[in-house]
């Protein structure tokens, strides 16, 4: 499954990023951020309410496919400039964690 | 090739700039040619320890040295120091204060994510400063 695949169901909403043919190698789901560090892998795709800044440093160095920010938390301003500059994608959705791993499951068939 | 050393000074309360050290070091193991799983392993250490400096001292600098068959990352800071060390290399134990624990830290990872991450740990601590070595065989 790629990025823009997600991005295919309307209640994903790109905020940032163009490399949407990034493919999605797994997903992960945590809030503090040194798990996340110590746990997420290269080319997942991660789900989070943390919205400051520093997610974007996070998946910048993991080298993630993407931030999905969960739950419709509010995005910093700060932090959509900052993944603006680092061009790492952030998309954002009402979801919850567990509802977006069923949808991708249902639609990887 | 000769042995090179860079030093990178990190600011504290700085959380705009957190991880741009880390993300220097990365691009620059990378180009010298080290394998990904040990860039990110030094990498994992790399911002956890530019995030404590950060959040837990006055201010701080982080060095990289790269030798003929090892790397050395070292972050020293300007204190207050760590009370307790056992303590602190315990998982899930911290002293991060509300800020810091709204954005995701004070998870009590730090320190245990760098030791896991590094062959070699050794870390000394008194009110002056924090000094941290952590070497990795390459």
């Amino acid at each position: 499954m790629k990025v823009k695949d997600l991005l295919k169901n309307i209640s994903f909403k790109l905020i940032t990023g163009e490399n949407l043919d990034k493919e999605i190698g797994g997903v992960y789901t945590g809030d503090l951020l040194s798990w996340v560090m110590s746990h997420a892998k290269k080319d997942d795709a991660w789900m989070t309410v943390q919205t400051h800044l520093n997610i974007v440093a996070v998946a910048k160095l993991l080298d993630l496919a993407c931030i999905i920010i969960v739950e419709n938390a509010e995005i910093e301003s700060e932090t959509v400039e900052k993944a603006n500059s680092e061009n790492i994608t952030l998309i954002q959705t009402h979801y919850n964690s567990f509802e977006i791993m069923k949808s991708m499951l249902v639609k990887d068939d | 090739m000769n042995d090179v050393r860079f030093e990178f000074e990190v600011y504290s309360e700085d959380y705009v700039q957190g991880g741009s050290v880390s993300s220097d070091i990365k691009k620059y193991l990378h180009q010298i040619g080290i394998n990904q799983k040990l860039i990110r392993k030094i990498v994992i250490c790399s911002y956890e320890a530019e995030m404590n400096i950060i959040i837990h001292s006055l201010g701080g600098n982080l060095i990289l040295e790269i030798k003929q068959d090892l790397i050395l990352l070292i972050s020293s800071d300007k204190g207050p120091g760590i009370k307790d060390i056992t303590l602190a290399l315990t998982a899930g134990y911290s002293t991060a204060g509300s800020k810091a624990r709204e954005m995701g830290f004070g998870a009590g990872m730090g320190l245990p994510n760098m030791k896991k991450n590094s062959d070699l740990f050794e870390i000394t601590s008194c009110p002056n400063g924090t000094n941290i070595k952590m070497s990795y065989y390459i």
